[in-house]
């Protein structure tokens, strides 16, 4: 008895010394493994922190599980098969770039600590699409106090664009505020005199949103303001307020999953008005198999697809066609660097951001500091896959300014309208987009 | 007996003090950062161990008490610009209060049922958050700013401040909470944990016993709360999940209920080894779906593997583990009960001195 005891001790102590050992191993590997060691191209210094002769390092933090997984999972990997490509074809003035991307699972407690790793122990040189409004103001302040470029927020939150408080953070997609003028006007224009609901996710996301179509609605027009949270997937009581104040257009600032669920509670109730949606909601991939999906869930059979179609919505990146030259490009990439992945909304998004940053660095120069990025970007950056240029400037470090709106057919949005432009405020003009389009580099690469 | 523990603890509480100090100044700022979120948990773990191991109740809500010392301390930082110090000891009250409420209905309550009702307070309690946007900021939070200190320098690191501060709360607490186990209240408390009838015949107010430890709890959840919140600078809902007090549970398990070492353990433990697991899966080049469920399979597995080996937790394991040195020895009571074997160097400083080099070099 006693000596069985004595031996599951002793197995135990070897086993825990065997785990030690392990961790120390592993973590001491990966983090001698950042010193440059290049020497081929004389022309190439290690400049800033975390860039070597041969590589540029950046860090994210993404929800890779938790609730904010589906979908946006997808986006790190896309922007690292762009990286791929790149690196492939000759890199960033031949430094590779490499990115670490750490799973946050949507808490902020966890984004401030693997942002801390990120800096502190692997010393990145910037924060790149770091993804979700509470979850990076857990870092903001710190990464501008440590003067870290934080680059490309992914969350269309006002809030990036602030350059006293945080002179190191840029915006990238087209905020909400915007968002939601671009899609009030056309209600304002093609549903005069109609009755207008509005149906909102009761965060900043729908409020800035809200904020926007306010703008824009004459208050008359709006018969009912329905907001939901994410946590709640009964949203019946909403749509059916909705039905009841005999709205004939519902404007939606909702995720994908509560698009659909408005689609499906309202099927269900006979009621059927016009959906108006940001484009946060409206993927018609992603949406469509919700759809497919929640139905199956409650015992129906429906074809999403079909359910979807007739959703007004707004996009400030290119249609996912084939007749459209950036989705030439991403779905080339797509199947030589990450085809498992489904090539939808969030695969285009984390393409086009990783193009953005890699035009963004070669503007920065062949040697550049961190306060080269800062200052390469407020220079303005050429347009890229968004249909409309970024706001950049010294005193603006908003993003894109624009979109145009589209009605979903058949799986994919289809282009109503030229682009429209407009600010974040009050009585700033909607404006038809004067420039064009840019088309995708034949090489996939932005020149510098 | 009584008359030597206060200085031994004292004692072993500036060892642990000079060891982190030691550590921090030697280390380079990142650790400092996870010295700071493990002396962050302990507080939390600690009145956990000590409500469960000692009180015999238990808490699936915990981690709303930390929410309520949270936001109790940024908003006195932000709106009364009060001195950290004095916004702790607010938080510290809020929360005893908090704690009081609760514990009143917990006191009614056995097993199942108070734990589905901590559960309740758990889940529940951070959506006040969102209800009330224009006070809490709903799912943005408050963010605040914590500075160290003019004295130091301007190039003294941030995350060695925020280590400091939250490592001297995380010792005093333990100090606080061992004496108090070791006085009549924490007789007490074992005296119900064992039989509450016989307790009660003994003249042992059950109810006001059961209550009292509710608050102790609460208030260590709420100082950890508070240090959560200078420490990642952000007070927001989506911190407070259900999953937070899952793990504060976790750890005290993992580190031995109702040991206070062993809620050092499971606090170093729950920070370290999610970390170290993502650099293994994400240094092995894995595709981005496997290598990101990764780290929450191998957390759990190495709970499983921890519970396995050391049914008793980390700290019963120890003890076990100086018995083979010490050979057969006379002790009887289990390390369930006595944390700290009187025959040896006292397990209070042992282990903890250990964890922290283990835990950041």
């Amino acid at each position: 008895m006693k000596r069985t005891h004595r031996r599951r001790w002793q197995a135990a102590a070897v086993i825990t010394a065997a785990a030690f050992t392990v961790a120390a191993c592993s973590s001491g590997g990966s983090s001698s493994s950042s010193p440059g060691s290049g020497s081929s191209s004389a022309a190439l210094t290690a400049s800033a922190p975390g860039i070597t002769a041969t590589t540029i390092t950046i860090g994210s933090h993404q929800p890779l599980t938790g609730p904010a997984a589906p979908g946006y999972s997808e986006i790190a990997p896309a922007a690292n098969a762009y990286f791929s490509y790149v690196n492939a074809h000759g890199g960033v003035y031949g430094r590779k770039v490499v990115y670490k991307y750490l799973d946050d699972g949507y808490d902020p407690t966890k984004t401030a600590s693997v942002v801390h790793q990120l800096v502190l122990q692997d010393n990145v040189y910037a924060i790149f699409n770091g993804l979700g409004t509470p979850t990076h103001l857990a870092a903001v302040s710190f990464l501008n106090a440590q003067k870290v470029p934080d680059v490309f927020v992914a969350s269309g939150c006002e809030c990036w664009n602030d350059t006293s408080k945080y002179p190191q953070t840029f915006g990238w997609q087209l905020d909400y505020v915007r968002e939601g003028k671009i899609l009030g006007s056309y209600i304002k224009q093609h549903f005069a005199g109609k009755k207008v609901a509005y149906f909102y996710q009761n965060d900043e996301f729908g409020l800035d949103g809200v904020k926007g179509l306010d703008y824009e609605i004459p208050h008359s027009m709006v018969v009912s303001r329905q907001s939901y949270v994410p946590t709640n997937t009964n949203i019946a009581p909403q749509v059916t307020a909705m039905h009841a104040s005999g709205a004939q257009v519902v404007a939606a600032f909702s995720i994908p999953a509560f698009m659909a669920l408005l689609k499906l509670n309202s099927l269900k109730l006979g009621y059927s008005p016009t959906l108006v949606s940001s484009s946060v909601g409206s993927d018609p991939i992603t949406l469509g198999g919700l759809v497919t999906a929640f139905a199956k869930q409650g015992g129906a059979t429906v074809n999403g697809n079909q359910l979807i179609n007739g959703i007004i919505t707004d996009e400030y990146l290119p249609a996912l066609s084939t007749s459209d030259s950036w989705y030439v490009l991403f779905k080339k990439i797509h199947d030589q660097y990450e085809p498992k992945a489904p090539l939808d909304g969030n695969f285009f998004y984390g393409m086009s951001v990783g193009y953005t940053f890699v035009q963004a660095m070669l503007k920065a120069g062949k040697n550049p500091t961190r306060a080269d990025l800062v200052t390469a970007i407020q220079g303005g950056l050429p347009q890229g896959p968004a249909v409309a240029p970024y706001s950049y400037s010294s005193s603006d470090h908003a993003g894109a300014t624009g979109a145009y709106m589209g009605v979903i057919q058949n799986g994919v949005v289809v282009q109503q309208g030229s682009v429209l432009v407009t600010d974040t405020s009050a009585s700033g003009a909607i404006t038809t987009f004067s420039g064009t389009e840019q088309q995708a580099p034949a090489s996939g690469i932005p020149s510098p | 007996m009584t008359m030597q523990t206060l200085p031994r603890r004292l004692g072993a509480a500036a060892v642990t003090a000079v060891i982190v100090w030691f550590l921090s100044v030697r280390l380079d700022t990142f650790r400092d950062y996870q010295i700071a979120e493990i002396a962050v948990y302990v507080p939390a773990v600690a009145g956990l161990t000590v409500l469960t191991g000692l009180s015999g109740q238990i808490s699936v809500g915990n981690g709303a008490f930390m929410a309520i010392g949270a936001y109790a301390t940024a908003l006195l930082l932000l709106h009364l610009n009060w001195p950290f110090i004095a916004a702790l000891v607010a938080s510290a009250a809020a929360t005893a209060v908090a704690g009081g409420i609760v514990g009143v209905a917990a006191a009614r309550l056995r097993g199942p049922y108070l734990a589905g009702a901590t559960l309740m307070l758990g889940v529940a309690l951070p959506a006040l958050a969102f209800a009330y946007r224009g006070i809490f900021g709903a799912d943005q939070g408050l963010s605040i700013t914590f500075t160290a200190p003019a004295f130091l320098g301007a190039s003294f690191p941030l995350t060695r401040w925020q280590a400091w501060v939250s490592a001297v709360v995380a010792l005093v607490t333990l100090v606080l909470l061992a004496n108090l186990c070791s006085s009549r209240i924490g007789r007490n408390w074992r005296a119900v944990r064992d039989d509450e009838v016989a307790a009660a015949l003994d003249g042992v107010n059950v109810a006001v016993t059961r209550i009292l430890a509710f608050v102790v709890s609460a208030v260590c959840a709420g100082l950890a709360g508070s240090l959560l919140a200078i420490v990642t600078s952000l007070v927001a809902p989506g911190a407070f999940t259900i999953t937070l007090s899952i793990a504060l549970l976790t750890a005290a398990a993992i580190g031995g209920l109702g040991s206070l070492p062993g809620a050092l353990w499971g606090s170093v433990l729950i920070v370290l080894v999610p970390t170290y697991v993502t650099d293994v899966a994400t240094s092995h080049g894995l595709s981005s779906s496997v290598g990101s469920n990764i780290p929450i399979a191998a957390y759990g597995a190495v709970l499983i593997l921890v519970m396995l080996v050391f049914p008793q937790g980390i700290q019963g394991g120890l003890v076990g583990l100086l018995r083979l040195f010490t050979g057969p020895d006379q002790e009887t009571r289990t390390a369930h009960d006595a944390p700290a074997p009187h025959a040896t160097p006292p397990a209070d400083e042992a282990p903890a001195s250990h964890h922290e080099k283990e835990g950041t070099t």
